[in-house]
């Protein structure tokens, strides 16, 4: 199964999220920027993603909601600063659940072999704020893999229990 | 008042610097002492005192008191908090991606069917 790759160094103001999909770069570039496709994926499982607002060229709003069972919903919303298709898109992002903390996404798209990789890049204002996004975590819970640190820290803490 | 996030920071900016994790690596194949740390690095024992004073603030180190050599030891509670600190984010992209990639292979198998009929 393919593997999403995560960058989050310590004390950077960034995080760099990859993953390569076995599809044409056009498809994936498509299905990134579709109105109608970007709801059958976008966000977790237990969450139905709702495209309120998706108008694809810069200066271009988007607004995404998404719903529970219970009924919560939590919704982000940018704006397009470039589209530049099949290999590049610009866009501001902000959870209105915490206002006031602005990302800079940049989406690159390189097709090699038939396959695409996906390279996702959110800048934050501060390192507190990425620090703060991720540990209120958009979503909590899960024991998947762990981003390189986390890996170096569980690799330096098993070799001390097993000293 | 300190926050979980503020814990969070002064983690990371402990971690931010190589020659401190260089001595997280060196402690975790055992404890040592101040003078053993600061053998590998051509720092003063002054130098990595301080370096030594940033990790046990951010709790990822202790320093024992019994023995006059004092050794510097992990603590293993702070790391598995960075560790779960990113889980949040990651299961995000990683259900997220792991439906765009669902979808991708639902459509180029159509696209396989038609081109064959």
């Amino acid at each position: 199964m393919a593997k999403t790759e995560y960058q989050i160094e310590p004390g950077k103001q960034e995080i760099v999220v990859t993953r390569v999909f076995d599809a044409p770069r056009d498809l994936v570039f498509k299905a990134c920027t579709d109105p109608n496709l970007v709801a059958r994926w976008w966000g977790p499982r237990r969450y139905t993603t709702t495209v309120d607002k998706m108008e694809v060229r810069p200066g271009g709003a988007w607004r995404f909601v998404q719903k529970d069972d219970a009924g919560n919903e939590f919704a982000f919303h940018g704006v397009y600063h470039e589209i530049s298709a099949p290999v590049r898109t610009v866009q501001t992002f902000e959870f209105e659940g915490v206002p006031g903390h602005v990302l800079l996404d940049t989406a690159t798209f390189e097709e090699r072999d038939g396959r695409t990789k996906l390279t996702q890049q959110s800048v934050f204002q501060s390192v507190a704020d990425r620090d703060g996004m991720v540990q209120s975590g958009m979503e909590a819970g899960s024991t998947e893999s762990m981003d390189r640190l986390a890996e170096l820290l569980a690799e330096l803490l098993k070799e001390k229990g097993a000293r | 008042m300190a926050t979980a996030t503020d814990q969070l920071s002064a983690t990371f900016a402990a971690l931010a610097d190589p020659t401190r994790r260089a001595i997280l690596a060196r402690l975790a194949s055992g404890e040592a002492s101040v003078t053993e740390l600061a053998a590998p690095f051509e720092l003063s024992l002054p130098g990595v005192s301080k370096h030594l004073k940033v990790l046990q603030r951010a709790g990822l180190i202790t320093q024992g008191r019994k023995a006059q050599w004092r050794p510097c030891r992990l603590e293993p509670v702070r790391f598995k908090e960075v560790a779960d600190w990113t889980e949040g984010y990651r299961r995000f992209w990683d259900e997220s991606f792991d439906r765009l990639d669902e979808y991708l292979q639902e459509v180029t198998k159509e696209n396989k069917d038609d081109e064959r009929q």
